[in-house]
């Protein structure tokens, strides 16, 4: 019965874990930039979610909403004022514009806010629901609803919609996307707005379990980036399903040897798809770099 | 309708254009020819606004354009097919078609566009959810033309229709420029293929480093020594 239960908090906070990647991958797949501060994004969100509670309030499901919209601001100013103007540079200049962006963003927070793990306090945070001997966590229940919800709505958007194929256009082809009027530049700031959206959410979504501290981004960013590269770079139902295994991964780890071992084993598997199929579990196959996103 | 004036162009220090001046007539089939290299693709991009001109001028109607971004200029109605197709390959061929109409001018005559193409090239309507990238090259072409036909151009900038396709392929495609321009859009061609742009096209233009050569029209090009000698080797 102990791995059952283990097993579905795994997958539970799984959820967390697609939804944060699937934030990354979406800037990955149409911005093609890899952004190291995406784990600070989410520091960012949990403060902002505190805040709301200390000063409003405001319970974290209540002031999601908020915060999602706070961190889509974000991410577009961090696109218009920060990755716009370094687009055309070389991929080193990228990743050192926004691993700096990280640095910076991690100690601003210690500076201001301190090293102290601040948390709220919910009604709900310990109840479980019980169903025969398992019990599953509400507030983990919750994340996981909310992250299926938004994988699917995101999907339908990036299919049906004429702004998500767009999205899509500018990801495959991307002087195709100019030539047919696409402003590509609005593209940009919206996807780099969604990705980091999705972070807001997970950050609403994660402060009822966790306590926010400056460096929490550091732990989250490592799994976003082994659950990308897991489920195929690009693939967005790579990256939810990715988040779930390796919320399962790091929950299994912790009966069979040791919690802190967690990390180690979800890398060696890591290392293991890497070796086996490189592309990863849902990769887009022929031409990866041409499909972008999918 | 198109008219470049003293266009001058650079990639970092290295100039493309020089001091290009042309004009392109409304209602008629134009060729933009030369050799590879010889800077059509700069001439196009300039006008697409994909590249910034240096100095000089783009007037669309008499109304400047060259400072416009690349969206800006499709609302004004000059669409480009770029060389090679550059489909969107993994979305079937309608979402390739909606995507052509994703502009405000575009967009209210969707229905009537999407019509006129499938009747232009009915094979795509049966094939409507195959994806772009599964299909032979000539019906990729046809879709790039039909993708830029749904942006409702004033003026169609086919770059390179002629390359990686069959003769027969060709002579069909031209035939199907020719009904094109039988419905009031200007086309301008862009080849490498001289002798034949020169049958189908009015008035021509031919680049040479970066430099007009020659331009005139194309009855008359046809037989001028120096394009003979150079491009079709007689």
């Amino acid at each position: 019965m102990t791995i059952v239960q283990t097993l579905i908090s795994g997958i539970l906070l799984g959820g967390i874990y697609s939804l944060i990647s699937m934030g990354l991958n979406l800037i990955l797949g149409v911005v093609r930039i890899v952004n190291f501060a995406h784990g600070e994004l989410l520091m960012i969100a949990m403060y902002i979610s505190f805040l709301f509670y200390t000063t409003m309030g405001l319970d974290p499901y209540v002031s999601a909403i908020l915060v999602i919209i706070c961190l889509f601001l974000l991410g577009v100013l961090t696109q218009r004022f920060m990755i716009q103007p370094i687009l055309d540079t070389p991929a080193s200049t990228k990743i050192f514009a926004t691993l700096g962006l990280s640095i910076a963003l991690q100690n601003l927070a210690l500076m201001t806010l301190s090293a102290n793990h601040l948390s709220v306090k919910t009604s709900y945070q310990t109840s479980v629901i019980n169903i025969g001997e398992l019990a599953v966590s509400i507030p983990r229940l919750v994340a996981f609803g909310a992250a299926v919800g938004v994988a699917v709505v995101l999907y339908l958007f990036l299919q049906k919609t004429l702004t998500g194929k767009a999205i899509r256009a500018v990801a495959m082809q991307k002087q195709a996307a100019f030539l047919m009027g696409i402003n590509v530049k609005r593209i940009y700031l919206l996807a780099f707005g969604i990705g980091s959206g999705l972070v807001g959410l997970a950050g609403a979504l994660l402060m009822p379990i966790y306590s926010v501290y400056p460096t929490i981004g550091a732990s989250f960013i490592l799994i976003a980036f082994v659950v990308v590269v897991l489920g195929g770079m690009g693939s967005m139902f790579g990256a939810f399903f990715g988040g779930l295994i390796i919320g399962l991964v790091e929950a299994l780890s912790g009966v069979i040897f040791d919690p802190g071992l967690k990390e180690a084993i979800y890398f060696v598997i890591f290392i293991m798809v890497l070796l086996v199929r490189p592309s990863g579990i849902f990769s887009l196959g022929k031409g990866a770099e041409e499909v972008g996103l999918k | 309708m198109l008219k470049l004036q003293n266009v001058n162009l650079f990639y970092g220090e290295i100039q493309a254009l020089w001091d290009l001046s042309f004009e392109i007539k409304e209602g008629q089939i134009a060729a933009l020819l030369g050799a590879n290299a010889a800077g059509k693709s700069s001439a196009i991009n300039a006008i697409s606004g994909i590249e910034k001109i240096s100095s000089g001028e783009i007037t669309l109607f008499d109304k400047e354009i060259h400072k416009m971004s690349p969206h800006e200029i499709v609302e004004e109605g000059i669409i480009q097919v770029p060389e090679g197709r550059k489909l969107f390959n993994y979305m079937p061929i309608q979402e390739n078609l909606e995507l052509g109409a994703y502009s405000k001018r575009a967009k209210k005559d969707f229905k009537k566009n999407l019509r006129f193409v499938y009747d232009l090239f009915p094979i795509l309507e049966e094939r409507k959810s195959q994806m772009a990238g599964d299909l032979s090259g000539g019906q990729q072409q046809m879709v790039a033309i039909a993708r830029g036909l749904m942006a409702n151009p004033k003026l169609l900038i086919i770059d390179e229709l002629s390359l990686g396709l069959a003769p027969i392929l060709v002579q069909q495609l031209i035939k199907d420029l020719i009904n094109i321009r039988n419905t009031g859009i200007t086309i301008l061609l862009v080849e490498q293929n001289v002798q034949q742009s020169l049958a189908i096209a009015s008035d021509a233009y031919v680049l040479e480093n970066g430099r007009l050569a020659l331009s005139g029209n194309a009855t008359e090009l046809i037989n001028d020594p120096h394009l003979k000698k150079a491009y079709l080797g007689m």
